[in-house]
């Protein structure tokens, strides 16, 4: 409650409940005697200047009647949520006091108390209690305690797995004494905030009882029963309704929206501040001609987040077609990020720059958007780690296949399919028919990657773009997929960019490596020279940290001491240089990423 | 997970494979006991509904039938309604004579006009029901897709107007009670503009002031849950393979989006449902509707308790199948429910 948010609805609802308390406790000291004075000159009377809402059926003045009246609202709404609250607080505790079969039956009564209208146990309070204040507020207590049960019942939940109950429980305390002492407590907070939300229902639901006549009987009243009164008058004089209506709608707007406003406060506390502001650095070099051979060109890639967080920095790539190129680096490395500008999925508010970015020989950002979307849905294939959240579960895995044709290719429903099920027969799915029939739940790991692959293969594609790919699938599993991707690239002559933190994979896989750090390319190198020909101290430490047969098992894994800095607190030198063993003055600037050997590209100072 | 409940018979056929897996689904539920706990629950729910109905009449204070005539009426009149009633039976006879009466269809007669209170339920029940499910269909078909709009406009935190807009307006909305959205409708467009008759069932210009009222605070309440479930599923890996796929906005959002949507938002509206009964009871005073809420409204202040007993009793009934119903369709519709686990 101390970091109330500064919204425009947490304003409004605390100046609304704010004012609603005020008037309870102000409202009959300063109108009591006006709103009770009778005046037979003035009997049911419409707006006027003295009495702007009107008079009733004894000449009392109505707006009086209405400021007079919230004390009495609000007064049995919260004894109806106190009510309610005990109970349900000592009904939610029950289960976790008594033996098991007695807390079933609590449980179980609970759930099914939950789900019934609040208005209807009041209703039945009244008949038994008869018309009256009483019964209404005996009614909605009874009303709201189930909700309150079923929340001190998941809360308890929760906190009883907590260390310290299960100490208490070691000790010996008794359960009683658990509940009372140890877990309340702890799970009172989100309890006190319910009280808000509840206190706001049962004010609307005793306006609701007294409304129909049920509730708060006169001489008393509340406003519900003016609302009843003036209810009666609506087609005469409107006015008389519309101010005992409005003080009801506000309270409630106002209990509702600092209710909302509390729980989000609450949810939020434990969630840190927006990061750091660094600066974005875009890096402009030399763009020379397009090569126009290339399946994929980028120059100067960067992708930047608003306060300055640029996960990818002046990225520049060139893949062939045929090749696959492997991108590696740790997980913060911005190797996602960038096959997600490739394929234009940068989530908002992440902004795309780019000093060229061509695919197929056509750049992407100056093509019609009808075109764009028809070379990137045709040509563009991407496959991504956990197959099961890359499928739709609720449509069937012929029909994911068979839109890319409907869509794109104007292929008939029919036709599609029988593409979807040639596809899927592809890579190798037993039963390919059977299978595009099923949803995505009914096929295996190993085959929804399949599948999904099948999907990049309904066009025609010319870049495969593999992001963790067999991350998420067992190691045997895993061996089928590298094959698969291989033998596509190999036969439809399209490139792949492989995205993995697996430098033994990507080893096994790839023609040449792209290996990043911070955003940025360090080195880019041919597989072959990957074991014993890597420039960079981050590339050299990557291969050294791999086991192979060589390895002294009894020596713990050679990692690399250190942190990779986060995209919002990235260096301006080298961003390597605070884990690098060879690290020099120099270091301090930027080494640029500049040819070492033949296809061997590195970006630091003391490779030699 | 969902392997275990996989039904054998789902063949390679096109036709009716549909059909054929829901079908194998339920029956996979049944064996895992699903439906056989629901119904347990239910029937243990009816009973003691039953039970509290019954008790009802006999936790009035005093004699209720003293309390409905009034101190005036003559002490031969009160003892003949007593016997009439089976008031002086021992209480177990008397629960299940009462029972098996409600099982025969029989729920007393009205204290005030001698009517047998079936005949009042049987005459007023369809025109509550059909207020609330034209309410739930009409809240559904404009709370979709207004939480879908607001979730595709405010993903991943833009346009920040849109959901400050659409929070305070949704949180205002479910805030004001549906009597105080009747009555404000009435002075608008009945009394004020004469645009729809002010009270009464009248043709189906009558229905829409009613159903208005009743259908806003729903339609809010799901538009919220429609856009949090929408704005989750946006932000799987199904979604950004879909748009990898450059399908057209339409296609995304219905085809691929909405299907996944639809459980959680038809458990809230399934319980909306329920509430909606129980709210129709004050549209139906303020639109002096002739439906079961006006009715058991006039019982209760008239104390004729028979008639207020029976219809308290046909709403709770209404509430728990209605809940049932809910969770039955759900654990079809759901292979991977939470549900039936408990």
């Amino acid at each position: 409650m101390r970091h109330l948010p500064r919204t425009p609805a947490g304003i409004a609802g605390t100046l609304l409940v704010a004012l609603m308390v005020i008037l309870a406790i102000a409202g009959p000291l300063i109108w009591g005697a006006e709103a009770e004075r009778i005046d037979s000159a003035a009997i049911l009377q419409g707006t006027s200047a003295a009495h702007p809402l009107g008079t009733d059926n004894l000449g009392r003045d109505i707006l009086a009647r209405v400021l007079v009246a919230g004390r009495l609202s609000l007064a049995l709404a919260m004894i109806a949520t106190l009510i309610g609250a005990t109970a349900g607080v000592i009904l939610g505790a029950l289960p976790s006091v008594l033996p098991r079969r007695a807390a079933r039956l609590v449980t179980g009564t609970v759930n099914a108390l939950v789900a019934f209208p609040g208005l209807l146990l009041a209703m039945f309070t009244a008949v038994i209690a008869g018309l009256g204040a009483r019964g209404a507020v005996l009614g909605i207590g009874a009303a709201v305690a189930p909700g309150f049960a079923r929340l001190t019942q998941t809360l308890a939940a929760s906190v009883a797995g907590a260390d310290y109950v299960a100490v208490a429980r070691m000790l010996g305390v008794s359960r009683w004494r658990v509940m009372t002492r140890h877990v309340l407590p702890n799970i009172a907070e989100p309890l006190i905030l319910h009280l808000t939300q509840a206190l706001g229902g049962a004010l609307l639901a005793l306006a609701g009882m007294s409304f129909l006549g049920l509730g708060v009987q006169p001489p008393s009243f509340d406003w519900g029963r003016l609302l009843f009164d003036g209810f009666a008058r609506i087609y005469a004089t409107p006015a008389v309704a519309l101010g005992p209506a409005a003080a009801i709608a506000l309270a409630g707007i106002g209990f509702n929206l600092l209710g909302d406003v509390l729980a989000r406060a609450a949810s939020r506390r434990a969630t840190p501040a927006g990061a750091a502001a660094g600066r974005a650095v875009p890096e402009a070099g030399e763009l020379g001609e397009p090569d126009p051979d290339a399946v994929l060109e980028v120059r100067d890639l960067t992708v930047t987040f608003p306060g300055g967080v640029t996960p990818v920095r002046g990225l520049s790539l060139t893949i062939a077609p045929g090749e696959i190129v492997g991108l590696v680096g740790e997980s913060g490395s911005g190797k996602s990020l960038t096959a997600s500008a490739i394929g234009g999925l940068v989530p908002y508010p992440g902004e795309v720059s780019a000093g060229r970015l061509r695919l197929c020989g056509a750049d992407v950002r100056e093509l019609p958007e009808a075109e764009c979307r028809r070379l990137l849905g045709t040509s563009l294939a991407m496959v991504f780690q956990d197959p099961m959240a890359a499928l739709n579960p609720a449509l069937k895995v012929g029909g994911q296949l068979a839109e890319v044709a409907t869509v794109h290719q104007g292929a008939s429903r029919a036709d599609a399919f029988a593409r979807a099920v040639d596809r899927l027969e592809h890579v190798r799915i037993p039963e390919p028919a059977t299978r595009a029939r099923q949803h995505p739940h009914e096929l295996s790991g190993g085959m929804r990657q399949r599948a999904v692959i099948a999907m990049g293969l309904m066009g025609a594609p010319r870049l495969i773009i593999a992001d963790e790919p067999t991350t998420a699938l067992d190691v045997t599993v895993q061996r089928e997929i590298l094959r698969l991707l291989r033998e596509v690239t190999d036969e439809t002559g399209a490139a792949t960019l492989f995205i993995s933190h697996d430098i033994a994979v990507i080893g096994e896989l790839c023609h040449r490596v792209v290996v990043m750090y911070a955003g940025r390319v360090v080195e880019e190198l041919p597989v072959e020279e990957l074991a014993s020909g890597a420039a960079h101290p981050y590339t050299r430490a990557l291969v050294a940290s791999l086991p192979d047969m060589e390895t002294d098992r009894s020596l713990p894994l050679a990692s690399i001491p250190g942190r990779q800095p986060s995209p919002a607190e990235v260096p301006d030198g080298c961003a390597f240089a605070d884990r690098c063993e060879l690290a020099s003055a120099k270091c301090a600037e930027l080494p640029p990423l500049i040819p070492y050997r033949a296809g061997h590209r590195v970006a630091c100072w003391e490779a030699k | 997970m969902a392997e275990s409940l996989r039904p054998s018979a789902a063949g390679p056929s096109a036709e009716g494979g549909r059909a054929g897996r829901a079908l194998g689904r339920a029956l996979g539920r049944v064996r895992s006991g699903f439906v056989l706990r629901r119904a347990v629950r239910f029937v243990v729910s009816l009973g003691v509904l039953l039970v509290a109905s019954f008790a009802m009449m006999h936790l009035i204070p005093g004699d209720p039938v003293r309390a409905s005539l009034g101190p005036a009426a003559p002490a031969e009149l009160v003892t003949a309604r007593r016997a009439a009633l089976g008031l002086d039976e021992p209480i177990l006879s008397q629960l299940l004579s009462y029972v098996s009466n409600v099982f025969r269809g029989d729920f007393g007669t009205s204290f005030l006009s001698g009517e047998p209170v079936r005949e009042i339920i049987a005459s007023r029940l369809p025109n509550t029901l059909g207020l609330a499910l034209l309410a739930t269909v009409v809240a559904l078909l404009v709370a979709v897709p207004l939480g879908m709009w607001a979730a595709i406009r405010t993903e991943n935190g833009r346009n920040r107007g849109t959901e400050v807009t659409f929070t305070s307006a949704t949180g205002a909305a479910i805030a004001v009670p549906e009597f105080l959205y009747s009555i404000a409708l009435v002075t608008v467009f009945a009394i004020g503009l004469r645009w729809f008759p002010p009270a009464g069932k009248a043709g189906p210009v009558s229905y829409v002031l009613p159903i208005l009222s009743l259908a806003i605070s729903p339609t809010a309440m799901i538009a919220r849950i429609c856009r949090v479930e929408t704005l989750r599923e946006l932000g799987m890996d199904y979604v950004r393979l879909a748009r990898a796929k450059r399908l057209p906005a339409a296609r995304l959002y219905f085809r691929h989006v909405l299907p996944n949507t639809l459980t959680a938002t038809l458990t809230v509206g399934g319980m909306l449902l329920a509430a909606l009964i129980a709210g129709s009871v004050l549209v139906e005073y303020v639109f002096a509707w002739p439906g079961l809420g006006l009715r058991v409204v006039e019982s209760i202040t008239q104390k004729d308790y028979p008639v207020a007993q029976g219809v308290i009793l046909v709403y709770g009934a209404i509430v728990l199948v209605v809940n049932l119903l809910v969770d039955l369709l759900l654990g079809v519709l759901d292979p991977t429910s939470k549900l039936k686990e408990t």
